[in-house]
């Protein structure tokens, strides 16, 4: 890539993360929003695959937003997000592990201990 | 911070990743050691976290038991009704409103609002504080109510275990945060960021970067509550 860096003169320092204020306060509102729907969520009693399904829609989303908007990593190269995002990727394999262990766990307690 | 800028326009997108990754150099461009590593250091939180939740799934999943409704045992009696997890709310509020006020000391820090700046992260420690306080108050009315690690009255005995582990991890990196986000605010408010010479928070005059480093660290921590919230209050 020796090549690539011959193109232009030196480019400027850059200077920090700066971002309209407004964008902030949009995604404080956003975050506000959607923790009160996830709370929404326990206080109308919803249950099952919905409830499941709602809860983890509205983590991801405040997640998401709090990684790329407060944590500037929409910003950053795509080196760096790589090497902070792909890692946790591998927690899901240790995730399908465990549900096979505890459902293991669960119906060995059955079985020895008669239930509950 | 010279040496964490750009000497050239590079290639972006996947041949960016490979140009940044390659050629025996500093594979993090834009990017300073203390950020680098600062995002290093979450990383390794993040796995002790995700452990921490799979540890306490495992239990839940595998206890014959029913696990307590966590929507009765955080509620609060307010004017005789009982308001199902009222007190977890206000804390993902007030730690929501917390992270807004650091992403905004961090900007006016990059703007060298010295007052601006000091002022948020003293109001980001406040909300902070009073995050830790209402955990405390959490606790204490658990305990009092008769949940220890090893049993409960309300139902399957791995409760208090994960419930007393997960949040107090999570409460000690909140309290650490508001002690470093006091020390560092009321250096920026003294004016030490803006004279010359290094430290081991500043490599010179106006160098505002630690402002975003301790921002990261801050909205980890509101990160992790996020997941906290919906798997172990709210699941």
């Amino acid at each position: 890539m020796a090549n690539t860096a011959t193109a232009s003169p030196a480019t400027a320092h850059e200077e920090g993360q700066q971002h309209p204020l407004g964008l902030y306060f949009l995604v404080w509102g956003l975050l506000f929003v959607l923790s009160a729907f996830s709370y929404a969520v326990d206080y109308a009693g919803l249950e099952g695959l919905l409830r499941w399904a709602l809860i983890l829609v509205f983590m991801v989303l405040k997640a998401g937003l709090i990684v790329a908007v407060f944590m500037h990593v929409a910003w950053e190269r795509l080196a760096l997000v790589y090497a902070i995002l792909l890692p946790p990727v591998v927690v899901l394999a240790f995730l399908g592990i465990m549900v096979v262990e505890a459902d293991y766990t669960f119906l060995t307690r059955l079985s020895a201990f008669g239930g509950p | 911070m010279a040496d964490s800028s750009l000497p050239a326009p590079r290639p972006d997108g996947f041949e960016g990743i490979v140009a940044d990754w390659s050629s025996d150099q500093r594979a993090f461009k834009r990017v300073s050691w203390g950020k680098a590593m600062m995002w290093i250091f979450l990383l390794s939180d993040t796995f002790v976290f995700s452990i921490f939740l799979l540890g306490y799934m495992t239990a839940r999943m595998s206890t014959p038991e029913d696990w307590p409704n966590t929507s009765e045992v955080f509620a609060l009696h307010v004017g005789g009704a009982d308001l199902p997890l009222l007190l977890i709310a206000i804390m993902t509020f007030v730690l929501i409103s917390s992270s807004g006020t650091m992403a905004m000391a961090v900007r006016f820090g990059y703007a060298r609002a010295r007052r601006a700046t000091a002022g948020l992260m003293y109001l980001t420690a406040a909300l902070g504080a009073g995050f830790v306080g209402m955990q405390a108050f959490e606790w204490t009315k658990l305990i009092h109510e008769g949940v220890r690690p090893w049993s409960n009255p309300f139902g399957a005995e791995q409760f208090g275990a994960s419930f007393f582990m997960i949040t107090g991890f999570h409460g000690t990196h909140v309290s650490f945060g508001v002690l470093f986000l006091v020390i560092i605010a009321t250096k920026i408010w003294r004016g030490e960021f803006d004279r010359r010479g290094r430290t081991w928070l500043k490599s010179g005059a106006g160098d505002y970067e630690a402002v975003e480093i301790m921002g990261l660290y801050w909205h980890f921590v509101d990160l992790v509550w996020v997941f906290i919230f919906a798997f172990f209050y709210l699941w």
